[in-house]
């Protein structure tokens, strides 16, 4: 009873409607949040939570993503300023097949090798991370680099008068949700993917019935690095980019995939969910760093009590 | 006896020549060809070894990799710089005399305290006056906190890429307290301006120098320790549990606490390595306990040879040099340089430096058909697979 009245006191001081005001953006910034950690964790459920490949350089491969967008945007600014407002959609389109590309090449000259080594594509990885730094900083300059955003995703919608929704961040939670919806089909609702699973869950047994299982890792390697590709081209509607800006991103990504269960799409969505309104609502209690230590805390104490994730495949070995 | 310590403790014939080798190189080579600068570079080189030497033990034999090294690298490198910085606290107040001592600083208490208004000190910077509690909590802080880990995540049989996942976590947990709570650890500065140790000058070149041979003796202390382990019917039990988990845990034997052991002696070995590295340079910063740092540490190792605990000293000296004379030389290519080192070595060359120069001692001997077996140096060639999630 106490601890309510506690909380209740933050309050104290405004009126209803503010409070309300206060719940829908706090709890909308957390949804924001939640569509930056299910983007960045889709591609890595995929390469790390199916093939089990430690990709170090995940990061990188949402900075390709964000400087393709960067690179687009300045080219369409100088040649045809006209096309600007319209141009985004396709820049993300093109940020899916440059990381993607990449990834492909990635895997045909590395990945490949180490499939029976999953702790060492970690190492394998931080050297190829190292060396997309250095190619983004010989590229595009040490300094902070932003695209420019269309006017229609600026600014903010406003649900009552005091209560506004920013529309970037509706976009990003739009992207999120369609993203998603997409792997899914993919995933679970195609020849193709039927066929990543089969791979995954019995490699022999899946070439023995004609898949061409080298060909399936290609691809699916690819097309996580795609989907990484897609979330940095979204990311640069909410921040800039730097050469080493992936780094931010890679252990948090990391977590929201070994805490939503590896292997699971509903258990990626899940963790995402819950680690980005929990940071949101502490956060908003607590100062930034304490409710990042305290979640993080959390997350391995969870983990603890079920280390295979919140959501467990069960797939027998 | 004298065979027990010449084949377990220095690993035969061929073990007590690579470890010889190494010795003239550190304690006669090096202090003869370089100028104190350099050779404090190397000091400050050889504390990370320690970690790597750990690593070789719990990661090349007993199969866990751990990505947060750097905390207990750090946490052993904290508390000896505690005691340092309140050494140091107190000689500004004595030299400051009685009249400055209210205008400088609270009497004794730690610069950076001061600055974050803090009046009085914390209660677990207390120890930390006393030196022999310190260098009791050097070891025991991160061994107990390595405890703590192992115990809950191999208990649980947490293992192999989560295990890496969760210390990396952690390092990064431990790296925002301590930038965060400035206060009590000096932010994101550290533990800077440590010049005395009991009175006794750590800046000083000729002391950098005693120094130095301390480090590098310690050092060949803890390879040596490493063969012992390594030796001993736990060194088997290890590689036999990286290879098959499941066998062993069937043959009635509690995996948890043997890697649960193991963890902790390299967690040990890494704080050692910390303290070493303070008093070569002279303070304690969190940029080294992030998580980066960690990550290099594994690659010391890995370039070295997982398998080798010489091979982790030499790795640890020929990345640490390269890095600073590519970043110094060529600073637009030392990234691909070193990126590309990784790649090749872990593709090419799993057992590092030790592994090729085993493969050329092995052509060498194989050419002039002596057939002299070389015990301990038959490291199993299968990659330590590690054992997928329980």
């Amino acid at each position: 009873m106490h601890t309510t009245l506690a909380f209740l006191s933050i309050f104290e001081g405004y009126t209803g409607e503010e409070v309300r005001s206060i719940f829908v953006m706090q709890s909308f910034s957390g949804l924001s949040l939640f569509a930056v950690f299910l983007l960045m964790a889709l591609g890595l459920a995929i390469i790390f939570g199916q093939m089990k490949v430690i990709n170090m350089a995940h990061g990188e491969f949402l900075t390709i993503g964000a400087y393709t967008t960067v690179f687009m945007s300045d080219l369409v600014e100088k040649s045809v300023p006209s096309a600007l407002p319209w141009y985004f959609p396709v820049a993300v389109v093109a940020a899916f097949f440059v990381a993607g590309a990449v990834g492909f090449v990635v895997e045909v000259g590395m990945i490949r090798f180490l499939y029976k080594r999953p702790l060492d594509t970690l190492l394998a990885t931080f050297g190829l991370s190292m060396i997309l730094q250095q190619v983004f900083r010989l590229i595009f300059g040490a300094r902070e680099d932003s695209a420019v955003m269309p006017d229609w995703l600026m600014g903010s919608w406003a649900l009552t008068e005091i209560t506004e929704i920013p529309i970037n961040g509706m976009f990003l939670l739009g992207t999120a949700i369609g993203v998603t919806g997409l792997v899914y089909l993919l995933m679970y609702r195609s020849r193709w993917g039927l066929r990543v699973r089969a791979t995954v869950q019995n490699r022999e047994m899946a070439g023995a019935v004609g898949i061409n299982t080298k060909m399936t890792d290609r691809w699916t390697f690819a097309l996580g690095c795609g989907i990484a590709g897609v979330a940095g081209a979204v990311f640069t509607t909410i921040g800039s980019v730097s050469p080493s800006a992936g780094q931010l991103y890679i252990v948090d990504t990391f977590l929201v995939v070994v805490f939503g269960g590896a292997g699971s799409l509903i258990g990626t969505i899940a963790s995402a969910f819950a680690i980005a309104q929990s940071q949101s609502i502490l956060e908003f209690f607590l100062d930034g760093v304490l409710a990042k230590v305290f979640i993080l805390l959390t997350i391995v104490g969870i983990l603890m009590i079920r280390p295979q994730g919140l959501v467990v495949s069960k797939i027998r070995r | 006896m004298k065979s027990f310590i010449y084949n377990k403790a220095l690993g035969g014939k061929s073990g007590t020549i690579g470890l010889a080798v190494l010795a003239v190189i550190l304690l006669l080579v090096f202090p003869l060809a370089m100028d104190n600068f350099r050779l404090n570079l190397v000091g400050k080189y050889l504390s990370l070894a320690f970690v790597a030497i750990g690593l070789v033990l719990c990661w090349g034999y007993g199969g866990i990799l751990s990505l947060g090294q750097g905390m207990f690298w750090g946490l052993g490198g904290y508390c000896l710089a505690a005691f340092l910085k309140l050494e140091a606290a107190r000689n500004i107040a004595a030299e400051a005399g009685s009249d400055q001592i209210n205008a400088l600083t609270t009497v004794g208490l730690p610069d950076f305290m001061d600055w974050n208004q803090i009046t009085e000190l914390p209660w677990f910077w207390y120890p930390f006056k006393s030196l022999p509690l310190t260098l009791i909590l050097v070891f025991l802080v991160p061994t107990v906190l390595a405890y703590i880990i192992g115990t809950a995540m191999f208990k649980r049989r947490v293992s192999g890429v989560y295990f890496a996942i969760i210390t990396q976590a952690l390092c990064w947990t431990m790296e925002l307290l301590f930038v965060t709570r400035q206060g009590w650890t000096g932010g994101i500065n550290g533990i800077t301006d440590l010049r005395t140790l009991l009175g006794w000058d750590i800046q000083d070149p000729g002391n950098q120098r005693i120094l130095y041979f301390v480090t590098s003796l310690l050092l060949l202390g803890c390879v040596v320790l490493g063969r012992l382990i390594l030796g001993s019917k736990l060194g088997k039990l290890l590689v036999a549990m990286r290879d098959t988990e499941g066998r062993v845990r069937f043959s009635g034997y509690d995996v948890a606490n043997f890697k649960t052991f193991i963890f902790c002696v390299a967690a040990a070995m890494s704080a050692l390595g910390g303290a070493m590295y303070v008093l070569n340079v002279g303070f304690m910063s969190p940029k080294l306990v992030t998580i980066e740092p960690s990550i290099y540490m594994v690659i010391f190792c890995a370039v070295g040879g997982r398998m080798s605990l010489l091979g982790a000293v030499y790795g640890t000296l020929a990345v640490s040099f390269g890095r600073t004379y590519f970043s110094e030389s060529f600073p637009d290519l030392w990234l691909f340089l070193m990126g590309g080192v990784f790649i090749l070595v872990t593709m090419v060359f799993p057992l590092g430096l030790a592994g090729m120069v085993d493969r050329l001692t092995g052509l060498v001997a194989s050419k002039a058909s002596a057939a002299t077996d070389a015990p301990g140096l038959e490291t199993p060639v299968s990659e330590p697979v590690s054992p997928p999630p329980a």
